[in-house]
């Protein structure tokens, strides 16, 4: 599978926007980030939050709704936080991302083989098997696994729990030689 | 040196400068108060810790710097959310140290523990929690830099009671590097881009207006204000908590816009083609209705917090910076492009001369501008009637006072009718006179701010304008002000009810009543005040209003309490209804004319 392009297929500007935001790696500073989203009004898409590889420091991968506030004043209130250390605004066409799903499957063992081939065109794992259910995992872009979960779906689908993406910018590619 | 985390936190404190706190000991914060005994800080005990945070918060809007106040732990903390959610509100620099249970309990529901840096959250610029003794020096160290950097505002450190009581070597932060903030880096510099271009939107403006907010009082920006208005010739505007940063008697000076802002302040921003707002944040009682504020006006905003740059209203040039830094860097742009400083040229035509050949020499003249704020200004002064049956009208009051008051009194409001009368009625001719609840509107910060104002500035008459809803809420505090011999002034504007709320019912509620009638005279304001260790005078007639202010004004050993029993059907005009556009602003019955000439 190839990355789905970004955004809406007839071209609007999409809704959500990544904001990659480094904090400060203490106690409660996620209770920070979240008390501002609430009590200023702002929707908060998905949030992944981990250590980076500077053990002071965490990453939040905050996907924004943009319809709820302008970009800017998001960003502008979470600077203002003493804790945020810096702030990058990714739009989508801009940044490699990445989601992880789990999601275990009801299934009877004559139709388990149409779900461990579902998940081998989508590169996953199955990570467990029952005797009627099945545990499957797919990391990849937020659209593919849009596109897996709504192919599960045929299927009866007992959990299924989805990381919130994380991002990075794309790298730049050098322009060719003349 | 070895010091106890109790021992180290007072050292923090006096290194610090810090000349005075206010508190009031419990469980938790116990070991503080030891070595407060053999501290040069002086400690002002309250009576309620509400009080506590106000009294702070009153020192620093006069003095300019942060207020301190310690409590214990649980409610002594929570008593104190109410202050500093006022503080945030209105950018007042507050530092306030709270006791907390052991951190062996915390989580434990423990007796008197309160998650109050998870409470204070959302109020407070920020808070700490110090879990290790080494930690105190460095922690009060940034907590006076976040408070008084930047955009100021109220801060908490929370000290767990085995932390105060642990051992730690003493050493002072060297510099803002040893403080630990990555991630705090205030901008005060404005970009030079963006400076010069509001210059020239300056000298573009037919119709400007300098909107002035508490901004420029925090920047210490009042000077540079004053010549930025003179140099140009622009009427000023100043906001409900920039009263003072602007000269009342000043010819540019149009007074105060909003909601109960007078006619020409309202009616200047509305028709004009040009805001300069100057550390203000275009307040919804300043604006009314969003989509109807000064719909022909391009906006220059400058503050010192990047968040405010379209929170509200989306500026033309939007300059992060001190407010003072930013006024100078226009000075000097607009004198670049020609706009000389004329020291005899404080003119409200065409404002300064400007020289010959120059960009500035080709401004628009703002005559017709001065003409037309002129007209509004004699048609529509701000107004009461005297009353027929000879009850005291509370302006009447508000304007004795002030006539008899020396002119660099400090004068502090609570919240409500009394507040706005007080604004509009007082003229404020120097900053840092001018103590009141703008954002949060806190009920009963009168009396508390009142004495912190006086301690601060011990050498200013100190003059607390009430009301009666108010006063109940902390009047307990002229208790500490008595025991501490801090002689304040309260006037209660006495008309036995909470006054807004009964003119919102009147004008708005089909005049239905619910729950505002509260009695002229339960309690006896007199006798509390006596009780209190104060004196106390009532005044029941106009006659009595000034003989009755002469003798507050002539007592300086002890608070004063003076009982003005007024009319208590009198209403703030003029009135912007709530929600509703400036162009509606309702002007007093008496006045003709009521809505713009469109």
């Amino acid at each position: 599978m190839t990355d789905l392009a970004p955004g809406r297929p007839d071209g609007e500007a999409p809704r959500h926007h990544i904001l990659s935001v480094l904090v400060e790696n203490k106690a409660g500073v996620l209770a920070r980030v979240a008390g501002l989203f609430s009590r200023r009004g702002f929707n908060i898409f998905s949030l992944a939050v981990a250590p980076t590889d500077d053990a002071r420091l965490s990453r939040l991968t905050i996907v924004v709704d943009v319809e709820s506030a302008p970009l800017e004043q998001v960003i502008q209130q979470l600077d203002k936080l003493i804790n945020v250390v810096s702030i990058s605004q990714l739009a989508p066409e801009a940044a490699v991302e990445r989601e992880l799903v789990l999601a275990t499957v009801a299934v009877d063992a004559a139709r388990r083989g149409e779900i461990i081939e579902l998940v081998g065109v989508f590169r996953g794992e199955v990570v467990n098997v029952g005797p009627d259910k099945l545990t499957v995992m797919l990391a990849d872009s937020p659209d593919t696994l849009d596109d897996f979960e709504r192919l599960l779906g045929d299927y009866r689908i007992v959990e299924l729990q989805r990381t919130g993406r994380i991002a990075l910018p794309k790298l730049t590619r050098p322009a060719p030689d003349a | 040196m070895r010091l106890t985390g109790a021992q180290a936190l007072i050292k923090s404190l006096e290194t610090q400068g810090v000349e005075v706190m206010f508190g009031l000991p419990g469980g938790a914060i116990l070991p503080v108060y030891d070595p407060i005994l053999d501290s040069s800080i002086r400690h002002v005990l309250v009576r309620h810790e509400q009080g506590a945070g106000h009294m702070a918060e009153g020192y620093a809007m006069v003095t300019g710097r942060p207020g301190v106040a310690m409590v214990t732990s649980g409610p002594g903390a929570t008593n104190v959310v109410t202050p500093l959610a006022n503080a945030y509100m209105d950018s007042t620099p507050l530092v306030v140290i709270s006791g907390q249970v052991a951190t062996t309990a915390i989580g434990t529901d423990a007796f008197q523990e309160c998650d109050i840096t998870g409470v204070t959250m959302g109020i407070t610029k920020h808070n700490w929690l110090v879990k290790r003794a080494e930690d105190i020096p460095r922690t009060v160290a940034a907590a006076f830099h976040v408070a008084t950097t930047g955009r100021p505002g109220p801060v908490l450190v929370d000290l767990p009671k085995d932390v105060a009581n642990a051992q730690m070597e003493w050493y002072w932060p060297e510099s803002e590097a040893d403080l630990d903030l990555p991630g705090y880096h205030p901008r005060t510099e404005g970009d030079p881009a963006a400076i010069a271009a509001a210059a020239e939107l300056m000298l573009s403006a037919e119709r400007p207006v300098l909107y002035v907010g508490g901004g420029v009082l925090k920047a210490r920006g009042a000077a540079a204000l004053l010549e930025l208005a003179e140099r140009t010739g622009f009427p000023v505007v100043t906001t409900l908590m920039a009263r003072g940063a602007f000269p009342d008697s000043h010819p540019l000076c149009l007074g105060m816009p909003g909601m109960h802002g007078n006619y020409t302040a309202v009616t200047a921003m509305q028709r004009a083609d040009l805001l300069v707002s100057l550390g203000a944040r275009f307040d919804d009682r300043v604006t009314g209705k969003v989509d109807t504020f000064a719909p022909a006006a391009r906006i220059v905003h400058v503050d010192i917090d990047p968040a405010e740059m379209g929170k509200v209203r989306v500026p033309e040039v939007g300059i992060v910076g001190d407010c003072r830094r930013v006024t100078e860097g226009l000075l000097e742009a607009l004198e670049a492009a020609g706009l000389a400083h004329d020291d005899a040229a404080v003119r409200t035509d065409a404002g300064a001369r400007a020289t010959p050949g120059t960009r500035a020499a080709a401004r628009p003249g703002q005559e017709a501008w001065w003409a037309q704020l002129r007209a509004w200004q004699r048609q529509f002064p701000l107004h009461y009637d005297e009353d027929a049956e000879g009850a005291i009208k509370p302006q009447m009051v508000v304007e004795t006072l002030r006539d008899l008051a020396p002119a660099d009194t400090v004068v502090v409001a609570g919240v409500g009718q009394h507040q706005m009368w007080a604004s509009q009625y007082w003229r404020f001719e120097e900053p840092y006179t001018w103590v009141n609840s703008g954002g949060a509107g806190t009920m009963g910060f009168a009396v508390p701010a009142s004495i912190g104002a006086k301690v601060g500035r011990p050498d200013k008459t100190v003059w607390a304008i009430d009301g009666d809803g108010c006063f109940q809420m902390t009047a307990q505090e002229l208790v500490t002000a008595s025991a501490e011999r801090i002689p304040v002034k309260i006037a209660i504007l006495n008309n036995a009810y909470l006054g807004m709320v009964r003119q919102w019912q009147e004008m708005f509620y089909a005049e239905r009543y619910s729950e505002v009638y509260l009695s002229p005279d339960l309690p006896d304001y007199v006798k509390w005040a006596e009780a209190m260790g104060c004196v106390g005078i009532r005044a029941e007639t106009p006659e009595e209003v000034a003989p009755a202010i002469e003798k507050a004004n002539s007592i300086d050993d002890r608070p004063v309490v003076v009982d003005f029993r007024t009319d208590a059907f009198e209403k703030v005009f003029p009135m912007v209804p709530a929600g509703g556009s400036n162009d509606a602003i309702v002007v007093h019955p008496g006045q003709s004319g009521a809505r713009i000439a469109q």
